[in-house]
């Protein structure tokens, strides 16, 4: 597990009706650079729990003075972008792990094609600097609501002109995607980050049109989504452990002290595969092969649940 | 006190490389037991390690500094293509430049000094009588290309790994004291395509757990292990493009001079994650041992006997010490009557 950093909280702004940016520098010493792409973990002690959640970095890769994130106000919050709107100020102290990258450009692209849906523009707002840099050839599709999202639509025009494609469906403007990739050239890798309609959308197009894999990334919103309460039972620690619908089986874990190494928290780095004795497992996780999720004898309990009632665990 | 780097001395023709007292003394033995098998043997290199010791910094300086850095200039003059970088490695390369000089200069300081004023830095490197100043990040302000430039400078090989689809490629790299393998064959492959001719690994899963591991190390928490083959005299190149230099040294080993011919060769491999470029940094440190040197330490005499006794053959086929392996065992033998 990635070590723990203290930052300062130096400011605070809205970046949109619902998405405020936080500006984070360091406690002592210096951050380090970081590639466009990552993202932090943000440690929340809230009042009855602490609270974990992934936010892409959003400012230029090379400026080590400080991170930026931006945090969209949930509807169905489990705490963590409440916590981060109502009771985070500036000044504060916040806890954060170094920045991690599951979501890294591939630089051996002829063309580099963003999908970004509504907050989902964070990680592209790292990747811009650097691709204006290397002078790379890339275009960004950027899909918001007015009234809630759409954050950063000026800057980047500013910074990028014709290159930015925005679409309001205030104003019932839509991206046409289909369209969109049947005009990439060949070699473009297309990078999808917003809700998993979006992501579903351009990858199934993308199977249908023969795109290699290779070729389609992407990132979804990491938060695990609530689902029924079960117990889970572990035997090394002989611990039994209550996990509530609105709580991952990582955050039930830590929260009862069994420290699990994990990274991203949302199903895709693989560092908090846990082996699986016995019980039912709803796999929602990008990590695990087809046929490690029939074998059922493993989970990512960062986004994964039990079907069954009771899961027991081999940790 | 710190080991001062010595005068020139080769690896080839004459060999008149030699370990001192000191620096035999702080050899990495690979050794933790009486029977050698593969395993995922890496462990955090928590820096600083222990004062003098092969683990004390990132980049190990020791006496040998000059002789290596002689002859990785001559291993690029003759082949240039032992070093690489692909266009898109050219941040990778600037975050090594970074890591090694800010790390060395800290380390060192008496050797390497390394000033920065906002991008333009000037960096020393006194023993190599090496003054320059560029702009980081703009490779046209180096009198050579990044790789290169800082790969003459550290001891050891260097590989970058590009990280994408949850898999590294060897895309950049400065390799000249190679354990029999070739970065020009290698570049572009991806980490289970390079380790494709290891022998039981593959089947026993090490690969697939390793590179789940790799992947994800985050910056600044470098992790460490240690390799090991046997190379007949103290040869630092043994990559395949010279192999018709080297190979038949391996019939030279007679009884007589088992000692002074067979050096067992240690890899000190770090890991480390390159911050601007997500790449990996892989750094092969190679220390070599002659048998007479290594028997000094008893300890080390009696394990190097068992380990020999009991590799199996597969490794033995591998690692290529077939033709002098039981000559070895024979003199090994009398530090470990017992066994």
């Amino acid at each position: 597990m990635s070590a723990a950093m203290k930052v300062h909280v130096s400011a605070i702004r809205k970046v949109a009706p619902t998405i405020k940016e936080f500006t984070l520098t360091p406690v002592d010493g210096e951050f380090f650079p970081f590639s466009p792409g990552s993202h932090i973990v943000v440690e929340m002690q809230a009042d009855s729990k602490t609270i974990r959640n992934a936010y892409s970095l959003l400012s230029d890769p090379m400026d080590n003075r400080q991170y930026r994130i931006a945090v969209r106000l949930q509807p169905e919050s489990r705490g963590g972008s409440d916590f981060m709107h109502q009771e985070v100020h500036e000044g504060d102290e916040l806890t954060i792990t170094p920045p991690n990258n599951l979501f890294s450009p591939d630089w051996r692209a002829k063309k580099h094609v963003f999908f970004a849906g509504g907050v989902g523009i964070t990680p592209f707002m790292s990747y811009i600097p650097e691709m204006l840099r290397r002078g790379a050839d890339f275009e960004l599709h950027y899909m918001y609501r007015s009234t809630q999202t759409g954050a950063y639509v000026e800057a980047l025009r500013n910074l990028i002109g014709e290159r930015l494609h925005t679409y309001d469906s205030i104003t019932s403007s839509r991206a046409e995607i289909a369209d969109i990739m049947a005009h990439c050239p060949q070699g473009t890798h297309l990078y999808i980050c917003g809700p998993e309609s979006l992501i579903d959308t351009v990858r199934y197009r993308g199977q249908q049109t023969g795109w290699p894999a290779s070729h389609i990334h992407y990132e979804a919103f990491a938060a695990p989504k609530p689902g029924k309460p079960f117990v889970a039972e572990l035997k090394k620690s002989g611990k039994t452990i209550y996990v509530p619908e609105d709580q991952s089986l990582l955050e039930a874990l830590e929260a009862n002290e069994v420290e699990i190494p994990n990274l991203c928290r949302g199903g895709v780095c693989g560092q908090c595969m846990s082996p699986v004795l016995d019980g039912d497992i709803e796999h929602r996780d990008e990590f695990l092969s087809e046929k490690e999720k029939s074998g059922n004898r493993c989970i990512m309990p960062c986004v994964s649940r039990a079907k069954s009632s009771r899961l027991h665990l081999d940790i | 006190m710190r080991l001062a780097p010595k005068p020139v001395q080769t690896f080839r023709d004459d060999f008149t490389y030699t370990n001192s007292d000191e620096a035999i003394k702080r050899f990495p033995f690979p050794f933790p037991e009486d029977e050698y098998m593969y395993s995922v043997n890496i462990e955090p290199h928590t820096l600083p390690g222990p004062e003098g010791s092969v683990y004390e910094h990132l980049f190990d300086i020791d006496e040998h500094y000059l002789s290596e850095m002689a002859e990785r200039k001559q291993v690029l003059a003759e082949n240039p293509k032992r070093c690489l970088a692909m266009d898109h490695m050219d941040l990778a390369c600037w975050d090594f430049i970074d890591r090694a000089m800010t790390t060395m200069s800290q380390d060192y300081p008496n050797y390497f000094t390394l000033e920065k004023d906002g991008e333009h830095w000037t960096w020393e490197n006194k023993l190599l009588g090496i003054k320059d100043t560029f702009t980081f990040g703009d490779s046209r302000t180096l009198p050579q290309p990044p790789m290169e430039y800082m790969g003459c400078q550290v001891q050891g090989d260097i590989a970058l790994l590009d990280q994408r689809d949850n898999d590294l490629f060897m895309d950049a790299g400065i390799i000249t004291c190679p354990a029999d393998w070739s970065l020009a064959f290698d570049a572009g492959m991806s980490f289970s395509q390079w380790h494709g001719p290891v022998p039981l690994a593959h089947e026993a899963g090490i690969f697939e757990r390793a590179l789940k591991y790799l992947t994800a190390i985050p910056v600044d928490q470098p992790v460490r292990r240690l390799n090991w083959t046997l190379t007949i005299n103290a040869r630092m190149d043994t990559s395949p493009e010279t192999y018709p230099n080297w190979g038949t040294d391996r019939d030279s080993v007679t009884p007589e001079n088992v000692g002074e011919k067979v050096y067992l060769r240690v890899e000190l491999q770090v890991l480390d994650r390159m911050p601007r470029s997500n790449a990996l940094m892989f750094s092969i440190r190679t220390y070599l041992i002659s048998m007479n040197d290594l028997v000094t330490n008893p300890e080390w005499a009696k394990r190097m006997h068992r380990v020999m006794k009991t590799l199996p053959e597969e490794l033995i086929e591998y690692k290529g010490l077939t033709r002098y392996h039981p000559i070895l065992l024979d003199w090994l033998k009398q530090f470990d009557l017992e066994n």
